[in-house]
């Protein structure tokens, strides 16, 4: 059925790799799950849980052809909507020469598609405790076909206009965690904050599962990052050792500047500093080597300690910090990339500043984050208003006092 | 017939209800509850934010005794509850009318 360019070792680790990337979700789920307080913990579960429903049909229908269909610079087209020719096809459009494939399209597709379901997963850490289920649902449906997209489409497809001017993001940075972070500052400046906040503590209610979620989504993230190399060979090797190297040394930074700064190396810094550094490298996974991803590590556990300090000074309340690991991480990232760069690595990247290729990168870098922020920012946000003025994005006063378990699903997490 | 309440540290339940057992008492009855003192909770600190825990996690210990043995009740609690630390609790003492065992209608002392 498929051509003989199909290479066997590179197919095997790639269908792993989508089934890595599918944990993540989960793992995500019990990572935020953890944080919530214990009213609102099935909330947090199905509302991850659901995006893998809801987003893998999308995609199947729609979201994978107009990110990958056509040859459209901005967007896809049809052509493959409703998995027409999947099965058999050879090749995707812009995927020739150096970028050929070697695994099936069919797998591509999967590969592809368990990305677009974490992606808008990754908001309901910005929306916790307060996101009406049904306003949940149709916003990162809509999301899933206008926004993942056309980003994907531009940074990810050899067509797309940031890809063809040359910015760099090997697994997502852009695609994945400026995207969701953009979209989640917007969700919540139509939401608004949650009730109490920032006055009432909030606390955890379990933060066991926040490191279980955390283990899943370090583990789920050599899928992420390695398969990205939909190869099995020598890069998927470097992206797979930079993966852990970066969460490793983002978890030591975070935790020391939380003792200098709160006085204590705590459970729930660990883990973030962790998913900080996975963020980090995310873009860089497989365009760096030697100690870079040390650098961008330590770099991201300190910086994204820092932002979190954002949502206070500006009263915002991104309840899990969406922003200050996601956004905040992925823009650390596509610029570290700038200056890290290195075509020793990956013939196919740029060289970035501090390996002699000047500044060219790195602005391409910046053009990159400012376009996904832009686009995505701005689109979410009319999306966000037209729920709200329609059925209402937020849950009513009292039902956010009783907790999403029991006001939106009927439930109770605990007896 | 007295009823003597006492709020002590989780930790020191099983140091408590051993000493007390030891000292003759023949049952109590034990919750857990939440609540502070001159210690006034502790704080938390999540991702850099700090919360302050008013509410701090005890253990409610009661029991009723005979008039001749309140002295030495309170005693062996007070010993076997103390850590010296701050947060230790307190131990109250309150008239009690009556007492009807269930099973047999025994009243009174012989309740006990």
């Amino acid at each position: 059925m498929y051509a003989a360019t199909i290479d066997q070792g590179a197919t095997a680790w790639v269908l792993m790799s989508i089934a890595l990337v599918a944990f993540m979700t989960p793992g995500l789920a019990f990572f935020y799950g953890g944080m919530v307080r214990a009213k609102n913990v099935l909330g947090m579960l199905i509302q991850n849980i659901f995006a893998m429903g809801l987003i893998s049909v999308l995609w199947a229908a729609v979201g994978f052809s107009l990110a990958f269909g056509g040859t459209g610079k901005y967007i896809g087209n049809f052509d493959f909507a409703l998995m027409k020719d999947l099965a058999t096809l050879e090749s995707l459009p812009g995927y020739t020469g150096d970028f050929a494939l070697v695994i099936p399209i069919v797998a591509f597709f999967a590969f592809q598609m368990m990305f677009a379901v974490i992606t808008p997963a990754l908001i309901t850490g910005a929306t916790a405790d307060r996101l009406k289920f049904s306003a949940y649902a149709i916003l990162i449906g809509v999301w899933a076909v206008v926004v993942y997209p056309a980003v994907a489409r531009w940074v990810f497809s050899p067509n797309g206009w940031l890809f063809q001017r040359g910015a760099l993001d090997f697994a997502g940075g852009a695609v994945v965690h400026i995207n969701a972070g953009a979209a989640a500052l917007a969700v919540i400046l139509v939401l608004g904050n949650r009730k109490g906040w920032p006055r009432e503590a909030m606390p955890p209610h379990n933060l066991p599962f926040t490191v279980l979620g955390t283990g899943i989504l370090w583990f789920g993230w050599f899928g992420f990052n390695a398969g990205s190399a939909l190869a099995a060979n020598g890069l998927a090797s470097q992206a797979l050792v930079n993966t852990h190297l970066a969460a490793a040394s983002a978890m030591l930074s975070w935790l020391l500047v939380e003792k200098l700064r709160a006085g204590h190396a705590t459970t729930l810094g660990a883990a973030s500093g962790a998913v900080a550094g996975l963020v980090a490298i995310t873009p860089c996974a497989g365009f760096v080597g030697g100690m870079a991803p040390i650098i961008i590590g330590l770099t991201a556990g300190a910086v994204c300690y820092l932002a979190l300090a954002l949502k206070n000074a500006f009263k915002f309340d991104d309840s899990l910090d969406v922003i200050a690991v996601h956004l905040v991480g992925g823009i650390l990232g596509a610029i570290l990339l700038g200056f890290f760069a290195d075509t020793k690595v990956n013939s196919l990247g740029f060289d970035g500043v501090l390996f002699g290729g000047g500044s060219k990168l790195l602005v391409n870098q910046f053009i990159a984050i400012g376009a996904t922020f832009a686009f995505s920012f701005i689109v979410t946000y009319v999306v966000a208003r037209i729920i709200d003025a329609t059925i209402g994005l937020r849950v009513s006063a009292e039902e956010e006092l009783v907790g999403l378990d029991q006001s939106q699903h009927s439930e109770a997490a605990y007896q | 017939m007295k009823l003597i309440t006492t709020i002590i540290k989780p930790f020191k339940l099983d140091e408590v209800k051993d000493a007390l057992k030891s000292a003759g008492v023949q049952g109590m009855t034990v919750s857990e509850v939440k609540g502070f003192g001159r210690q006034g909770g502790h704080t938390e600190t999540y991702r850099g934010s700090e919360y302050a825990i008013d509410f701090v996690p005890k253990v409610r210990i009661e029991l009723v005794v005979d008039d001749s043995q309140v002295d030495s009740v309170v005693d062996t609690i007070r010993t076997a509850a103390a850590t010296g630390k701050i947060g230790d609790g307190k131990i109250w003492i309150t008239d009690v009318s009556n007492i009807i065992r269930i099973r047999t209608g025994e009243v009174g002392p012989d309740a006990v």
